[in-house]
């Protein structure tokens, strides 16, 4: 498929906003002022901007705990998710949720969850409500390998194809579930086969290109908006980092990681960039320098937002 | 009271849906065989004949499923109305309940609210067995941001679904199958019972039962008996179990200077046991009598019927039990 210049620079845009995010995030995690677990996601970067690229803020998406990349490229401002990520009261969680359980629903970001495999069945919802408003919104649900061994995985995909919801399953294969290889766990190649148990279409490709990923969600939106219910798209990639942050990755063979070092998606895409012209060196440091500008401001933002007050534990448990 | 008319429990609940699915065009239903089944023991028949299938929805069976399914449809403004059938079945879901649905709203900052309803149906009674008969709901009642209501007739069936559907927070809906087809007089004109308010039966000077659920027909029966033996009892139906209703049960305690808990559920770690620890800490120098509790024993509900007939509380459980109290 032919695509624009505009949206070239778009998806590049949205691969290195994800990137700088988490990458911050990686120094101010170690440096003991950010609570909690963070899972990242540096490496899966194409999945989330090659999808999210085709969405409107009245799409929705529901993703994991390894979230953040999907939720800066549907477009959540970055400062109050780093606030969030802090734990402050300007958070668009108000602090209460981190990087597990972070929404931010004004831009269609229906969270991220802390048990795997459960954005699936919540999704349903989104999808079913986008139906029944009949909207041609839809919903799409990110998830790993390793949640296609839950229940949800079935009982989602039966269910939206059974009620032919407006559903699109993204399958980020990252080759680990936390710390298990995809060879012990999954029984088959290709997890996008599973979708043809519930008379759906899946399809597998190569995660890691950018425009590949785009590609394949125009045909999963054309189908998935014409009414024919639930679509598959399995993205082969791979995680930079560890299941958590701190994790000493024991479990990688070696060499495995430089490897994929070299498939980096955001280093192909600058190279094909540059190839046709797209983008000058000039352009991309000025990408890089602009948006490591905006993350490092989001940053001082959420140090000079304030803690929480404890009474706020107490507010908003009913509506 | 107005007008009223006599209907049995099953069609109140049927009703008090109809009417809010009329009422508001976000109101659905969805389940296993609640659409053209009409459901399980016939609580939705009709409905998907008025409705149409797109607002009367049947599903795989997929508990987890139907209750995800509910709670994104109420995060994203709609108001699910879901069956569960058999409230063993709910173990299925309470991933959803307890991690999702109860916490959306709090963990998201209040981005947004989870209007949805579950009901669930206790079966004691039937024989129905270990996978058919329990009955859960203090675990959905130490959930914060979750409500749980315990419908005891026609009246209450009625008027806690609407206020149910109406809520804009998740509710566990329990229904008692072995009053679907008891009847009562509920008034023909709209109306609803408030959610985590008590409803006081009888008045009486002596002693508090506090009556959870169906549990209020076996309390009923006990009271010519315990008049009879001169005892003055004062009877509450609990209609909510989260939030409980400890502000009405402390006035009543109050006067009465003595409380009896009747429940299906266990007793060990059951609303009883909660009730009693609050009733204790705050109505210490009011109470005249330890806080008793009438409910079932620590151990499975079989299908043999005696052996059922042991573990459930009944009237004359609470009979000897008020006695034993005043003595």
């Amino acid at each position: 498929m032919k695509i624009s210049k505009e949206v070239k620079i778009d998806l590049y845009n949205r691969m290195v906003r994800q990137r700088t995010f988490e990458d911050e995030t990686t120094v101010n995690f170690a440096s003991g002022d950010m609570p909690g677990f963070l899972h990242l996601s540096q490496g899966e970067d194409a999945v989330p901007a090659g999808t999210c690229a085709h969405l409107s803020d009245e799409d929705a998406i529901y993703t994991t705990h390894r979230g953040h990349g999907c939720i800066i490229a549907k477009g959540a401002e970055m400062n109050p998710m780093m606030a969030e990520l802090f734990g402050r009261i300007d958070g668009c969680c108000k602090g209460r949720a981190g990087s597990m359980h972070f929404a931010d629903v004004k831009t269609g970001c229906m969270g991220s969850n802390g048990i795997v495999g459960e954005g699936m069945r919540l999704a349903l919802g989104t999808s079913f409500a986008q139906k029944y408003n009949k909207t041609k919104n839809v919903t799409l649900v990110y998830f790993g390998e390793g949640a296609t061994g839950t229940g949800s995985f079935h009982e989602s995909f039966n269910m939206a194809a059974t009620l032919k919801l407006p559903l699109i399953f993204i399958c980020n294969i990252n080759l680990y579930a936390q710390m298990t290889p995809k060879s012990d766990h999954v029984s088959i190649e290709n997890i996008a086969d599973r979708a043809a148990a519930y008379g759906a279409p899946g399809v597998t490709i190569d995660g890691n290109d950018v425009e590949a990923v785009y590609d394949a969600m125009e045909i999963a939106l054309k189908h998935t908006r014409s009414g024919k219910g639930p679509y598959m798209i399995e993205c082969k990639t791979y995680r930079h980092h560890g299941h958590f942050e701190g994790d000493p990755c024991n479990y990688r063979p070696d060499g495995e990681l430089e490897k994929w070092m070299k498939k980096d998606p955001i280093v192909l895409y600058e190279k094909k960039l540059k190839k046709e012209g797209v983008l000058s060196d000039k352009e991309i440091k000025k990408i890089k320098a602009d948006t490591l500008k905006e993350v490092q401001d989001a940053v001082v933002f959420a140090r000079a937002s304030a803690m929480p007050d404890v009474s706020e534990m107490y507010k908003d448990i009913l509506a | 009271m107005s007008e009223t008319k006599m209907l049995n429990l099953q069609w109140a609940i049927n009703h008090a849906i109809a009417e809010e699915m009329r009422r508001d065009p976000s109101v659905f239903i969805v389940g296993e065989d609640v659409g053209k089944p009409g459901g399980p023991f016939g609580v939705t028949r009709g409905l998907i004949d008025e409705f149409g299938a797109e607002r009367a929805v049947d599903t795989p069976i997929s508990e987890g499923a139907i209750v995800g399914l509910c709670c994104g449809a109420a995060a994203s403004g709609l108001r699910p109305v879901a069956e569960i059938m058999f409230m063993n079945f709910i173990t299925l879901a309470v991933e959803e309940f307890y991690n999702q649905a109860s916490k959306m709203r709090w963990m998201f900052g209040a981005q947004v609210k989870v209007p949805m309803v579950v009901r669930a149906m206790t079966a004691g009674g039937f024989g129905a067995g270990p996978h058919h008969s329990s009955s859960l709901e203090g675990w959905f009642a130490s959930m914060p941001g979750m409500k749980v209501v315990m419908p005891s007739d026609p009246y209450t069936a009625k008027g806690l679904m609407k206020a149910a559907i109406r809520d804009d927070n998740p509710v566990l809906y329990v229904e008692p199958l072995s009053l679907y087809t008891v009847k009562g007089e509920i008034p023909v004109d709209d109306y609803i019972v408030p959610i985590g308010e008590a409803r006081t039966i009888q008045e009486g000077n002596d002693v508090t039962v506090l009556s959870v659920g169906r549990m209020l027909g076996e309390a009923r029966k006990a009271l010519p008996k315990l008049e009879e033996a001169g005892i003055s009892v004062e009877l509450l139906d609990i209609c909510t179990v989260n939030p409980l209703p400890m502000e009405d049960i402390y006035s009543s305690v109050k006067k009465t200077n003595r409380l009896v808990i009747l429940h299906e559920a266990k007793e060990t770690m059951g609303i009883g046991a909660e009730i009693a620890a609050s009733v204790q800490e705050n109505l210490f120098d009011y109470l005249d009598a330890p806080v008793a509790r009438v409910a079932a024993p620590f151990t499975h509900i079989a299908f043999q019927p005696l052996l059922e007939k042991e573990y459930l509380p009944d009237a004359d459980k609470l009979i000897a039990k008020v006695k034993a109290l005043i003595g």
